[in-house]
């Protein structure tokens, strides 16, 4: 009764040679939900050819992104119009410098500025939120008086005291956005934690004697991470702000480097004295990276969550 | 639930407590005073001025002074910049302000974000959800720095229809364009938070069974689907609230409208201790005032949860 | 016919009277020109004043209030010279330190009571007494006034102070020192007398706009912090009569492109000039933006002390440094609005002071680079050793767009790198005032008009001398310049002096730019001080 064909002739002869099948795991499933999801990978595209743009672009330009253009200076408005003549492709800023190459220099501070602050956020912000959440009582009591009293705190002193100590670099850019960026998300995950720990699951987990930590590492965080990517993407522009905010104080980035913020705030300033490219061309590198980066966390979300189908 | 929230508000005294006397260190760290200027005063000068305001006490005695002040007079102290105002004043007269355009932001933001989050939700992944996405981050894109003159120059400069800034004791054209700069900002956040947390209960069993039960599309949304998917929306709308009343330096400085962001970042700027710390208070009892109603929210939303 | 007749007659009565009472705000009195309708006058303002109480007032947009609200002495017509004010006239004796004032009779507060002399004498007690803490009592100490200095410090009490009632009407001044110019400085709102009964009775709450008795030609109306500031007419004022703007309002601002939005959309009759938009503006309105010498300079000091960096002790260094900078690029290109290139440190708008000749500034620029690559090249630093060092300016788009031009003439022309810091302003005096800084931003603006509130900043003694320049012949030229009758000569040596030496980069020297509504007439262009006078000011009909 057993037929003799081909298929089976192979898998009879594969019998001896049977490997461990590799099993799919959860994240595997979610890569590949997030592979078919054409809006994310578009963004993710579009947002590594603008990463690539901002290392390599600058070989292309003719000026760099200091010097300034005498000829230009007193009239901007005509002679500093983005040009393939004069060299300067997006045209000169208000002091006749050229805004090809400081966009440029400027995505690579504001994306470095975006991604640390989002990590420090995520990392940071999770632990943080998944222990005041899952231990709840006086454990969070204490850990979320802590997060109100960091809420209210002038972060302006903050600021300028951090600039006395440390003088001035990227470095303390990075401290000084870090530290704020972490309480939202905070808050956010222990209240999605306070929420899932009284699952059913968990308290199977629980009920079985797993250990508290890997209840929290293996459990609640992953039920997390959609909220949380959702989250660590809106939070990037708002860092790429802040950050202009803490370079008018005379922190961070200081002139000739500048960042998106910064070219976009110039830009806004002189909007109605007829130089419009000084703000369109920041400020749409700006807005494409949001939309990518909006994109994507919408994509991860779709993908992490167990129950889409 | 009631031991709850008299235990929360017996540990905000020590919270607020701890705020003031951090608040002072560092306002004391950074370099500057108020007094000093590009004209420094002679010593004597500064040394009679400082006498005045009590700054030439200890720390400790001034922190002391100050939180016996607010406690038993309800006294912020004198501005040390405004020489002519208290900071009663200063906050009596900025705060209704920015309190004014801040609860409408919230409201108009709350609405619009909610229903586009709640719209794409249902109908995920196609056009509307798009739409819905795209229009709420179309909103949120242009920073409110760059938003907010162009307001003015439309509205004010082109069309006409309203003046381009002031308050003028709360008229209704004064609150419009800082209202659409300030809630545009919030949006975008309020409904993707909205969305994905709603296609997180959509995609649950007590909805399933809903659905098999052949319930109508909005039962299922307003009675069953909404109060969960609120969780995410209300830890993030708690400190967007205050953020919101505290954080608009930018709306003040553009619309003129005398609130109070601008006057902490002044304050701050020109060192004036007594204002900075009178709306840093404020601000925390804001803060914790709005975390307590959001965990009591909380609990509200998801029965399990329990303090 | 008898019908269109009366319809013509009617038609024309009617048309006259409408046309006259189109006209019924009447006629300039002194220019005859046709008054508009509508005198109000609504004006920018960048920050909130600081106080509105004259002894206690430390910003000029304060005082400019004041000077509206409150009358001294002696006033200023549009040219800058001293007229009338409450005080009729004022005599002096041969060492010129005893000034006799005599008031006017009919100078009356805003409730009714005669300004006398011993209001004034109330005031400038109150502006030297310890108690009041007032940050210009050090105005008064470089007034000179007999006993001020020893009052400040808490040695003597107020009521020694050298100033006295002889009567209701007179008012003595005896001095510690001789100063011809005295009476230049009681147009200065620290001296306008104050309201004893209004001060004691509510104590900070004076300045409220329910509260407050003034005696010039206007009332504080209202007041809302950071918002606006609106005055309107005191009849009380004795020369009510002349007085044309009824209402005057002050909007606050924070935003200079904000402010030139608005007005441009007619809500302010004088609004900001944003950097760099001067010549814009000027030629899309040209009847509206306007542009003025001014009383103040714009430097950059080197820190001779013992902080500061060696090569800058190096005096071929600070020429060349001073040398390669292209002023005629900052003020015509990156300001573009009127301001005037500077070789000197004192403006040549200063009354009485007549600019000397220093070399640099007659050569041509070319001439000038030159020269700096061959000072530079005699030192140790060239292209394969750069010079580095700081360079740190107070946050302001201004101020950057300077620094930034600075640092690049730098670059091209001898090779110098710089690292631009810029710190927001308490932090900034803090760190120049300790000397922690390598070439710092440095700007004044003349407290009177006379060379010497310029020139006494670069004394060894003066407490605002932040560079701690220091050379004892510029000491010596300055005292003697107090008591002489022309001190030009010596001040003329100091600036070649300051030449030769280059403690500090002289860069620009200000000008008075703002937009004007063409409707506004009587602003007073040629006063320097810009003491402006609402009271002087009239809007014609369109």
């Amino acid at each position: 009764m057993f037929l003799k064909n081909n298929k089976n002739n192979s898998l009879f002869n594969n019998i001896n040679n049977l490997d461990y099948i590799e099993g799919r795991s959860l994240f595997d499933d979610a890569k590949r939900r997030f592979l078919l999801n054409k809006a994310a990978m578009i963004s993710l595209l579009l947002l590594t050819l603008i990463v690539l743009f901002s290392f390599i672009g600058p070989f292309f330009s003719q000026w760099t992104n200091e010097e300034i253009d005498w000829n230009a200076l007193g009239n901007i408005s005509t002679l500093g119009k983005p040009s393939i003549s004069t060299g300067h492709f997006f045209g000169t800023d208000e002091l006749g410098r050229d805004l090809y190459s400081r966009v440029l220099q400027g995505s690579q501070i504001s994306l470095m500025v975006g991604f640390v602050g989002a990590l420090i956020a995520v990392v940071v912000g999770t632990i943080y939120g998944t222990i005041a959440g899952y231990f709840g009582g006086k454990v969070d009591s204490i850990m979320m008086r802590i997060v109100d009293v960091l809420m209210s705190i002038p972060y302006m002193f903050v600021l300028i005291i951090l600039m006395v100590i440390f003088e001035r670099s990227v470095i303390l850019l990075f401290i000084g956005i870090g530290l704020i960026s972490w309480l939202d998300m905070a808050r956010i995950v222990r209240g999605q934690t306070l929420s899932l720990k009284n699952k059913e699951f968990i308290e199977a987990s629980i009920a079985i004697g797993v250990k508290n930590y890997i209840i929290i590492v293996k459990h609640i965080v992953p039920n997390l991470l959609g909220i949380v990517a959702v989250y660590a993407t809106l939070l990037i522009p708002g860092m790429i702000i802040t950050e202009s905010f803490i370079s008018f104080l005379g922190l961070g980035v200081q002139e000739p480097l500048t960042s998106w913020g910064a070219l976009i705030s110039e830009g806004a300033r002189t909007m109605q004295y007829g130089t419009l490219w000084q703000l369109l061309f920041p400020l749409s590198f700006f807005i494409v990276s949001l939309f990518c980066f909006y994109f994507i966390g919408d994509g991860l979300r779709d993908a992490l969550d167990p129950k889409d189908r | 639930m009631i031991y709850f929230i008299i235990r929360r508000l017996a540990v905000s005294i020590p919270t607020l407590l701890i705020l003031i006397i951090l608040s002072f260190i560092l306002m004391y760290s950074a370099p500057g005073g108020p007094f000093t200027s590009e004209r420094p005063l002679p010593p004597q000068v500064l040394a009679n001025i400082q006498a005045k305001y009590g700054l030439d006490d200890p720390l400790w005695k001034q922190i002391w002074d100050y939180t016996y002040g607010i406690i038993f007079n309800f006294d912020f102290g004198p501005s040390f910049r405004y020489k002519d105002r208290s900071v009663n004043d200063i906050i009596a007269q900025g705060f209704p302000v920015t309190l004014t355009y801040g609860t409408w932001s919230f409201i108009v933001a709350v609405f619009f974000g909610c229903s586009l989050g709640i719209i794409a939700a249902i109908r995920q992944n196609s056009w509307l959800d798009y739409f819905a996405v795209g229009v709420s981050i179309g909103a949120q894109v242009l920073p409110n720095f760059v938003l907010a003159p162009i307001l003015v120059l439309v509205f004010t400069l082109l069309l006409g229809w309203l003046p381009g800034g002031g308050w003028n004791g709360g008229q209704w054209q004064c609150i419009v364009m800082p209202v659409i700069a300030l809630s545009t900002s919030y949006m975008a956040s309020i409904a993707r938070l909205m969305r994905s947390s709603m296609l997180e209960v959509l995609n649950s069993n007590f909805i399933r069974t809903a659905k098999a039960k052949g319930l109508p599309v909005k039962l299922i949304i307003f009675r069953h689907a909404l109060k969960p998917s609120l969780l995410p929306v209300i830890s993030y709308l708690g400190p967007a609230f205050v953020g919101m009343i505290t954080g608009s330096v930018v709306i003040d400085l553009y619309f003129s409208t005398g609130g109070i962001g601008l006057h902490f970042v002044n304050g701050a700027l020109n060192r004036d201790y007594s204002t900075i710390m009178g709306i840093t208070i404020l601000v925390g009892i804001l803060t914790i005032t709005f975390n307590l109603i959001v965990d009591i929210l909380y609990a509200w939303i998801d029965p399990k949860i329990r303090y | 016919m008898k019908i269109m007749k009366k319809l013509i007659y009617i038609i024309f009565a009617t048309s006259f009277f409408l046309g006259s009472l189109a006209n019924a705000a009447g006629t300039h009195p002194k220019t005859g020109e046709a008054l508009n309708n509508d005198q109000t006058f609504v004006y920018w303002a960048l920050d909130e004043h600081s106080s509105l109480d004259p002894q206690i007032v430390e910003d000029v947009s304060g005082s400019d209030i004041i000077r509206n609200l409150f009358e001294g002495l002696m006033n200023q017509d549009a040219d800058g010279n001293l007229i009338p004010g409450v005080a009729l006239g004022f005599s002096t004796n041969e060492a010129k330190n005893v000034y006799t004032f005599n008031l006017r009779k009919n100078a009356k507060w805003s409730n009714g009571d005669t300004v006398t002399a011993h209001d004034f004498v109330y005031a400038w007690q109150r502006a030297v007494d310890p108690v009041t803490a007032s940050p210009y009592s050090w105005f008064m100490e470089i007034m000179s006034i007999e006993n001020g200095a020893e009052i400040i410090s808490g040695d003597k009490t107020p009521s020694e102070l050298g100033v006295k009632a002889l009567d209701d009407f007179t008012l003595e001044v005896k001095l510690s020192a001789s100063l011809p110019y005295f009476a230049n400085m009681v147009t200065h709102a620290t001296t306008f007398p104050t309201h004893k009964n209004t001060v004691e009775t509510h104590g900070s709450n004076w300045t409220r706009p329910e509260n407050m008795v003034s005696n010039g030609a206007y009332k504080l109306t209202e007041h809302v912090i950071n918002e606006k500031v609106v005055y309107e007419r005191n009849p009380m004022y004795w020369d009510n009569n002349n007085t044309i703007l009824e209402k005057v309002t002050s909007l606050v601002i924070n935003s200079e492109d904000q402010g030139l939005t608005r007005y441009l959309a007619g809500e302010l009759d004088k609004g900001p000039v944003p950097a760099g938009q001067f010549k814009r503006l000027k030629k899309e309105y040209p009847d509206q933006a306007v542009s003025f010498p001014r009383l103040c300079n714009y430097y950059y000091t080197f820190n001779l002390s013992e902080s500061g960096i060696q090569a800058f002790k190096n005096v071929r260094i600070r020429k060349a440094m001073s040398y390669a900078i292209d002023r005629n690029i900052i003020t015509e290109n990156v300001l573009g609005a009127g301001q005037i290139p500077a070789y000197t440190f004192t403006p040549g708008a200063t009354a009485g002071f007549e600019v000397p000749d220093v070399d640099y500034a007659k050569m041509s620029q070319t001439e000038r680079d030159a020269k700096a690559k061959e000072l530079m090249n005699s030192t140790i630093y060239g292209p394969d050793n750069p010079l580095k060092f700081t360079m740190i300016y107070n946050t302001s788009e201004g101020h950057k767009k300077i620094a930034i031009a600075m640092t690049q003439m730098w670059k091209q022309k001898l090779g110098i790198e710089v690292e631009l810091n810029n710190m927001e302003w308490k932090t900034f005096l803090d760190i120049r005032g300790k000397q922690d800084f390598e070439i710092a931003r440095g700007a004044w603006c003349g407290d009177y008009n006379e060379a010497s509130t310029f020139l006494d900043l670069l004394t060894t003694p003066s407490g605002y001398n932040d560079g701690k320049y220091s050379n004892k012949m510029v000491d010596k030229l300055m005292s003697e310049a107090k008591t002489s009758d022309d001190a030009n000569p010596n001040y003329t040596k100091i600036e070649k002096m300051l030449a030769e030496e280059m403690p500090v980069i002289p860069i620009y020297h200000y000008a008075g730019v703002f937009m004007l509504n063409p409707t506004l007439k009587g602003w007073p262009f040629d006063n320097v001080e810009q003491n402006w006078y609402a009271k002087d000011l009239y809007k014609v009909a369109k």
